[in-house]
């Protein structure tokens, strides 16, 4: 998801479809047979199952909060691409392929790949021989506790909010897709996730995104892939689609990003390749703790570093099921007249009440529909459901961890036997879910929240990048420059944003451009604010008095003597994996320029 | 997972078994009554080799994983 630097415009768009539908009485597009009601709770019975046999296996903390740090790479690179395969993610992208083109791609490709691939191979030897718990934690060893309490407050905070507006879109959107009433949505999938956290802790979170990311694909593949049967092919398909809509350009990624009026989504080439392909996307999957937690419980520092990797590779295919459904929905959605359908924004449908619109977000599940008979349409419900659920259960594991680690045992009770703070993270998964809860109804009463929820979230990605960044690469950088830098770069952030709200034609300024849109400001937000927390961490460090060497062991590049690694044959190195990765990476980029 | 009792990858076979039956017996009974739903591709009969490939699947990760099974 990219979380709300990404999404926003997506769970924005969601939530007005919902909102609109619900205040006019829109009837469910989709109807759901016994069958596909008996796969929809066979799903739930199995999340269940493994939430309860795990139990027995969540007693220590390290068990309960790091799985024991015993998941294999495979098992941890599929959880890392899970906890982020949300199903507003796949909804919403798949409305934005219909409404952008391929173009929307970008945030799978240069706005995943080279940060994953980073990650695995760079930064994560520092995260896993730290043996840190979390990345505020990181932060602790690093520059003190400031830092790293500045870090665990805004990332418990935004965590929860954010776990609360996606479950509220969520149910909205299983109200307007399936007509189920909101509470119940909520409730029940609420109620699930609790449980299977809360009995097995972040095992239990793994196995289940584990299992939702091949649900996800069993449900979803089906829709591509008859879909280009219905359209004759990729060539066919393209054919059509410049056919049907010959003054824009849906199917080239880099050929309309010389310019903002360019293209359909306004952006500039510098914007994708500064703001989303580094900081953006650098500052979501290197240091955002939901993905990085599930790395960190891998078996060993190879499994760690090789598990980002394969995720990458499940991540460059994402597009299959996501992107190429909106775009094959340009071509084979017909009205029932046999003329071509047109989807348009919540605006207009709603400016057109009763005649029969959809919208751009309506595109997946106008797909499923056409194409799945009983028991495929439960499978790609079921796939939905479960995209929510992983999003939902990583966001509640890794709050958790982040409140018993960096808030809890810091701050509140620093000596307390190991059970304690186990039952502690069980609390804190309930509480984290209640909490949610309540933000998801404060959503449904305070319509504008959603708006400034979306902002917010970038405010803290960003900074965190510069501060883990330079303090894991410039052993120079001390205790009072991270500490600076992230504050200042979180409030350079915050200002920058209030100054567009407050007067628009500030834009100009701060996304380099008059005709920047939303996305494009926030990618340019991000890349000012990350690179004050870079100058203000350096200019303070300047000053002071830089930590020892030796105490910087494990933390810092250049001052950690990382373990030697047994050989292994080349087809199970990260380097060779990472290498097929990179050539993958440019081969799709220039195939789709 | 090596270190649990019961794989990650069994779970995933035992659904996906349960799953490929459920839609290969619905498309099965498809062909048999000649009632098929009003979806596009009707006739390409996705439930048939979607459900068995699904069930396919499931059973070899089934079996493959099956607790006690030395892997």
């Amino acid at each position: 998801m990219l979380d709300i630097a990404i999404t926003s415009t997506q769970t924005g768009s969601l939530l007005s479809l919902a909102k609109l539908s619900l205040a006019e009485g829109v009837s469910s597009l989709a109807h759901l047979a016994p069958l596909d009601i008996a796969v929809i709770a066979i799903y739930f019975e199995m999340v269940m199952w493994i939430g309860f046999y795990l139990k027995k296996r969540a007693n220590t903390s390290e068990e309960f909060f790091m799985a024991g740090r015993e998941m294999t790479a495979w098992i941890a690179g599929l959880s890392f691409v899970s906890a982020n395969l949300g199903s507003l993610e796949l909804m919403g992208w798949a409305g934005s392929a219909y409404q952008y083109g391929i173009l929307a791609a970008h945030w799978y490709w240069i706005g995943a790949v080279p940060a994953m691939l980073f990650l695995g191979i760079v930064m994560m030897p520092f995260y896993y021989v730290s043996k840190t718990h979390s990345v505020p934690g990181y932060l602790k060893m690093r520059f003190g506790q400031g830092s790293s309490t500045v870090a665990a407050f805004s990332f418990a905070f935004m965590t929860i909010l954010m776990s609360g507006v996606n479950m509220f879109s969520m149910a909205l959107v299983m109200k307007v897709v399936l007509g189920w009433d909101i509470t119940f949505s909520i409730v029940i999938s609420s109620l699930a996730v609790a449980a299977y956290v809360a009995l097995g802790g972040l095992r239990s979170a793994i196995f289940n995104e584990v299992l939702q990311f091949v649900l996800i694909w069993g449900g979803a593949l089906l829709v591509p892939i008859l879909g280009l049967i219905e359209a004759h092919g990729w060539t066919g398909l393209k054919a059509q689609i410049i056919h049907n809509f010959p003054t824009q350009d849906y199917l080239h990624m880099w050929k309309g990003l010389g310019h903002f009026n360019d293209n359909p989504m306004g952006v500039h080439w510098t914007g994708i390749v500064f703001g989303l392909g580094f900081v953006i996307s650098f500052g979501y999957w290197t240091t955002d703790f939901l993905v990085v937690q599930r790395v960190l419980a891998a078996n060993s520092l190879r499994s760690a570093r090789i598990a980002p990797v394969i995720g990458s590779f499940f991540k460059m295919a994402v597009p299959f099921i996501v992107i190429l459904p909106g775009l094959l929905a340009l071509v084979v959605l017909h009205n029932p007249d046999g003329s071509l359908m047109h989807l348009v924004g919540e605006d207009v449908v709603s400016a057109h009440p009763g005649a029969g619109l959809h919208s751009y977000n309506e595109v997946l599940p106008l797909m499923l529909v056409r194409y799945c008979s009983p028991g495929l349409l439960g499978l790609g419900i079921t796939a939905l459901i479960a995209g929510f659920m992983s999003g939902m259960a990583g966001n509640v594991s890794a709050f958790a961890a982040v409140w018993t680690y960096d808030i809890y045992q810091p701050l509140i009770n620093k000596k307390a036997p190991d059970q304690h703070y186990v039952a502690v993270g069980r609390w804190a998964t309930i509480l984290g879910v209640v909490v949610s809860i309540g933000a998801a109804y404060l959503v449904m009463n305070a319509k504008g929240i959603m708006d400034y929820v979306q902002a917010l979230f970038s405010f803290f990605i960003a900074p965190l990048l510069g501060s883990i960044l330079m303090g894991m690469f410039w052993k120079r950088a001390t205790k009072a420059g991270g500490f600076w830098g992230l504050l200042v770069g979180t409030v350079t952030s915050i200002s920058l944003w209030a100054w567009v709200k407050e007067d628009p034609s500030a834009l100009r300024y701060v996304a380099v451009s008059a005709n920047a849109k939303d996305m494009a400001e926030n990618m340019y937000r991000a890349l000012w604010c990350f690179s004050i927390t870079v100058i203000v961490t350096f200019v303070i460090s300047m000053f002071g008095k830089a930590r020892p060497v030796a105490e910087l062991n494990g933390l810092v590049y250049g001052a950690t003597k990382l373990p030697k690694e047994e050989p292994v044959p080349f087809y199970k190195n990260e380097w060779y994996w990472a290498a097929i990765a990179v050539v993958l990476f440019v081969a799709i980029n220039v195939i789709f320029w | 997972m090596e270190s649990t009792d019961i794989s990650i990858w069994f779970f995933i076979g035992v659904l996906l078994t349960i799953y490929g039956a459920m839609i290969l017996g619905y498309g099965l009974w498809e062909i048999v009554t000649g009632v098929t739903a009003n979806v596009v591709l009707a006739n390409l009969h996705a439930p048939i080799w979607w459900g068995a490939i699904m069930l396919a699947l499931g059973l070899f990760y089934a079996i493959r994983f099956r607790p006690g099974h030395e892997q």
